[in-house]
């Protein structure tokens, strides 16, 4: 390892940690869900630790749970995690054009929304060693808080629960405000996409969508209008905008 | 028919993983259109604004407690402060607010 991957490494465990936090707490109730869907602690850490996806794990526990087929459940899978792969677009443009293929295909395994905010936030290209940093320590919070909410069950108090989970979108916050506050399209897009998300799940009118369906309606929506009426043609390589 | 648990998590993995690997596989070169690449960089922020709102609402028990959060967030996230700062107070704030008497 280099010395310039090493210290990208370490800011991707700093990084990380508070990540691994949140994810700890979230994954803690998605082994309760896990466990009512008839699996052990070790089949919930595997679970966990091969997807990486609250809300995937989640529609394919009840899945599980509901003795649906496997078709059904690679389907459904499929549309609660699609926003993946408009992430990971987004994230292959983040990496130099050069970067080799073990690299893109081991930065896939953890594409997370989260570890996708934070690698997005660094300046420039992002370093993989920068996600790895990250994922060594996201992944076994993640993981782990399944196993644990398996055998544990509703030992942490609810109130703590809720608010570590806040934690994760304060990352998120973190993330978009800054830019947002240099850049007025971004700061646009961020208002606008609180107001209309908030509008889409609250009218009825679009109470039969599931929330996997609307992120992506709503991200290809307000990222289409926003390219078109504003083009980046002044975003230099440092991933910020002039 | 019996089905196996350990199928199902093979599918979900693999789906999972082949959704999130393919773009950054397939994807080699920098994209040279102004309006896809513009896309693109506006990706993040969209997605990550609907995902944050209204869903904190919904992460703690009393709506008010998740919309203080997000208020106290935007206010620490734009003075500039750390990720880990932002989300401690998000945390703290959620929590002392549910603690409040009247709930």
């Amino acid at each position: 390892m280099t010395t310039e991957n090493k210290i990208c490494f370490q800011h991707g465990v700093r990084d990380g940690s508070p990540i691994a936090l949140g994810y700890f707490a979230v994954a803690f109730t998605l082994g309760i869900a896990a466990k009512k869907a008839g699996l052990s602690a070790i089949q919930a850490l595997i679970a966990s630790a091969l997807n990486n996806a609250s809300a995937g794990e989640y529609a394919g526990f009840a899945l599980i749970a509901a003795g649906s087929t496997y078709l059904e459940t690679a389907i459904m899978t499929l549309v609660v995690n699609a926003r993946y792969l408009l992430m990971s677009c987004s994230l292959s443009q983040k990496l130099k054009p050069d970067t080799p293929l073990r690299h893109r295909m081991l930065i896939a395994y953890d594409v997370t929304d989260e570890i996708f905010g934070i690698c997005i936030a660094q300046p420039g290209y992002l370093n993989p060693w920068y996600a790895y940093g990250a994922i060594v320590v996201a992944i076994p919070g993640w993981a782990f808080g399944t196993f644990l909410g398996v055998i544990m069950g509703n030992i942490l108090p609810t109130r703590v629960v809720s608010a570590l989970s806040v934690g994760l979108y304060g990352m998120f916050l973190a993330i978009i405000i800054p830019p947002a506050r240099k850049n007025r399209v971004i700061a646009g897009v961020v208002a606008i996409g609180f107001a209309a998300s908030y509008l889409v799940n609250r009218l009825p009118l679009f109470a039969g969508l599931s929330t996997g369906i609307k992120t992506i309606a709503l991200t290809v929506a307000l990222a289409l209008l926003a390219a078109i009426l504003f083009p980046t043609d002044t975003v230099n390589s440092e991933g910020s905008v002039n | 028919m019996e089905h196996n648990i350990w199928i199902y998590l093979l599918v979900m993995a693999a789906v999972s993983y082949l959704i999130r690997m393919a773009p950054l596989a397939l994807i080699r070169r920098e994209i040279t259109n102004k309006y896809l690449r513009s896309f693109l960089f506006y990706v993040p922020y969209a997605t990550l604004a609907v995902m944050t709102f209204p869903a904190i609402m919904e992460a703690t028990q009393e709506p008010v407690a998740g919309l203080s959060a997000l208020i106290a967030g935007i206010i620490l996230a734009w003075k500039g402060h750390s990720l880990f700062q932002v989300a401690v107070l998000c945390c703290a704030v959620a929590f002392l607010v549910e603690l409040l008497p009247f709930f």
